[in-house]
């Protein structure tokens, strides 16, 4: 069994801030970490191989070339091989043409499960793992939180929704996005440390796939950037104090006030 | 201070750390609530490999030594000093294994101990054999192919959770001293059982019992060495394990070292952070150089243990007398620092205060370190004269 983990290298948020007069992420001396969620994604595919008791686990990212700690990161976890999208074609991709170029290394790599996190601390838009899976055309179960079993060709895992979960069940090959409560990752190994150190990462460029140059980068992407700000807060609101008891008769006065009520 | 360490053994105090931070520190007020074992914990270590770290490779370990031991047990025993304690009796209970056993009993043990799947206590003390190992009572008769066992140890860290014991048994009485020896005892063995677990004042989280032998009967491939060499396998083990109980002290030291200078900075009085205060800062000052001078002792010793040296004993017993003194004194007066916040429970300094105790009495007290150190520092004389 092949399994593919998408991962991406972020901020680490928890110490990101905000530039105040330009309104973008201070990102400067700000470690990088691997995307939380795809920490659960790498962790599912370990316990799929383990389960298995064979095949193998390939972390790929696409970004700058010291988006490769990130897979140094993984092969300490104990996957089998990090691979590395690395172009200055890719620059300036969007969530399509990321979608589209990840699917174009997965189909050069193979695979029969490909698992992402639900999506990126710093983007948050959920979207590349079910981009991948349209660009490959085959199904994808995005937001899972358990596998419930994997046989036969076939794999029945469940669905977070917000009132409770589905039960799906898919044929391979298949797209996974993951959510927190599916795993508790791993630490790293000392061995797998070690063997992270001296360990050769794969590095892919836009001519090792067969991908439609017009589709990668800026020029792939549809998506335009004009503008980021942080949304302007509005002025106009009240405090209410005292006990739980006085704030709900003021809250009363004030929607009665206001015409709500 | 920068001691130099490698690469492999950064990578081993990070990963140590890690650990420590991640998985030890959000359970540790529980688990010395409730004194339960921490199993969880125990897997991840296993997990990372650090089981194995002294271990040869040969045998499923990292073939690493006495130094990257101690730089693991030290940032264990910074977060708890009841897990570093589960963790450390381990290799307690392995040296006599790695120093003394046949290759066929290195084959059969060492790799499940490597791996973590297997956890190992060693048996000394008993009743009436504290400071005074000559006073064991627990026999080992030899009928046919086995050993029969009988006696009980008490105190014995690990009892109850470990697969794999190492024990110490008189085998000839007539002997004295060289009428001792050491056996391996899996769990599990007819006539072998555990006492009730101890309720401890500190290092809660490790597991004590008895370890009970009732016509306990081994096969006789057992034995570890010779007969008659049981005590030269628990000195030579202890000799090598001392540092490891000096690192404990390192690092539960810090551990309260860094909660005090984090309480001074907040903790405001007469208008001004308690740490603005001289009285505050020397005493803080005085903490930080003595953690360091146990440290820089504990890593000399490692290094020294790790040269291959031949007789290490009063090394051993310098660099676990001076730092665990130390970790008495640090984490008295952390909680000091902390006033009456470091007597409630909410803060981990009472805490750790009540563990650092158990290091200047067990594996040896320190009244028997001085002893030891006196004794050689006899003979040297003696030699030198
Ligand atoms: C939590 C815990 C875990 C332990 N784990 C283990 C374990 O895994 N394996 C194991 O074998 N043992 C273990 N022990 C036992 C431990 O090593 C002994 O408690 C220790 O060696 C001291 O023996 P004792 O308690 O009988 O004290 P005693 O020997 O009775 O000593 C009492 C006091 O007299 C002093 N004293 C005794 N003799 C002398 C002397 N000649 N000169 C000066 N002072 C002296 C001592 O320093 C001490 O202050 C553990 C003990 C505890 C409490």
């Amino acid at each position: 069994m092949k399994i593919v983990v998408c991962i991406k290298q972020v901020p680490d948020t928890a110490e990101v801030r905000i530039n105040p007069e330009t309104n973008t992420l201070v990102r400067d001396g700000v470690a990088s970490i691997i995307n939380p969620y795809d920490m659960h994604a790498l962790e599912a595919g370990l316990q799929m191989r383990e389960a298995a008791g064979a095949g193998t686990v390939t972390a790929l990212t696409m970004g700058p070339p010291q988006a490769e700690n990130a897979l140094r990161e993984a092969v300490s976890m104990g996957i089998d091989e990090g691979v590395l999208l690395t172009d200055r074609a890719f620059a300036g991709s969007d969530t399509w043409a990321t979608a589209y170029t990840l699917a174009k290394a997965i189909e050069h790599i193979g695979a029969d499960i490909i698992i992402c996190g639900k999506q990126a601390i710093d983007g948050d838009t959920a979207q590349v793992g079910p981009e991948i899976a349209e660009f490959l055309q085959i199904p994808h179960v995005a937001y899972v939180r358990k596998i419930d079993s994997l046989k036969d060709g076939s794999i029945i895992v469940q669905r977070l929704m917000d009132d409770g979960y589905d039960i799906v069940e898919s044929s391979l090959p298949v797209l996974l996005t993951v959510v927190r409560e599916l795993n508790v990752p791993r630490m790293p190994s000392l061995k797998g440390k070690m063997a992270a150190k001296k360990a050769v990462i794969r590095q892919m460029k836009a001519s090792d796939l067969k991908a439609d140059v017009n589709s990668l980068g800026l020029q792939g992407s549809p998506t335009q950037v004009r503008n980021i700000f942080a949304p302007e807060a509005k002025k106009d609101r009240k405090m209410l104090e005292g006990s739980s008891e006085e704030k709900v008769d003021q809250l009363l006065k004030e929607l009665a006030g206001l015409k709500c009520l | 201070m920068d001691y130099f360490l490698n690469e492999e053994q950064l990578m081993i105090r990070d990963l140590a750390r890690q650990i420590a931070e991640e998985k030890i520190v959000p359970v540790r007020a529980e688990l010395d609530e409730t004194g339960e074992f921490a199993w969880d914990v125990m897997k991840t270590l296993a997990q990372s490999d650090l089981f194995g770290l002294f271990i040869p490779e040969e045998y499923g370990g990292l073939g690493k030594g006495c130094l990257e031991l101690s730089i693991a047990v030290e940032e264990l025993s910074r977060a708890c000093l009841g897990i570093s304690t589960s963790f450390a009796a381990n290799a307690l209970g392995t040296y006599p294994i790695l120093l003394f056993g046949t290759d066929e009993q290195k084959k059969k043990f060492l790799p499940d101990i490597a791996s973590g799947k297997k956890l190992v206590a060693f048996g000394l003390t008993e009743a009436n054999a504290g400071s005074d190992a000559g006073g064991t009572q627990t026999t080992a008769k030899l009928d046919g192919s086995e050993y029969v066992i009988n006696g009980t140890k008490q105190w014995i860290t690990n009892g109850g959770v470990a697969d794999i014991y190492t024990i110490i048994a008189i085998t000839d009485r007539s002997k004295g001293p060289r009428g001792a020896s050491a056996f391996v005892v899996e769990k599990g063995t007819p006539g072998f059982s555990f006492g009730k677990k101890e309720n401890k004042m500190g290092i809660r989280a490790s597991a004590t019992t008895e370890l009970v032998f009732d016509n306990c009967r081994i096969p006789k491939e057992n034995i570890i060495g010779k007969e008659g060499m049981g005590f030269v396998v628990a000195m030579k083990t202890l000799d090598n394990s001392r540092t490891g109980v000096g690192s404990q002290g390192v690092g539960v030291a810090q551990g309260a070292f860094e909660e005090a200078v984090k309480f001074a900075r907040q903790r405001v009085q007469f208008g001004h952070p308690i740490i603005t205060f001289q009285a505050i800062q020397h005493m803080l000052a005085d903490m930080g150089t003595s953690i360091e001078a146990a440290r820089a002792l504990v890593y000399a010793v490692a290094r020294f243990i790790d040269s291959g040296a031949k007789d290490v004993s009063k090394e051993s017993a310098m660099s676990k007398l001076f730092a665990t003194d130390v970790a008495m004194k640090v984490t008295t007066d952390a909680v000091q620092i902390l006033g009456g916040s470091g007597y409630m429970k909410e803060y981990p300094v009472e805490k750790m205060m009540r563990d650092a105790k158990i290091l200047q009495i067990y594996e040896g007290t320190n009244q028997i370190q001085r002893n030891v150190i006196g004794q050689a520092l006899i003979k040297e004389a003696a030699r030198n004269k």
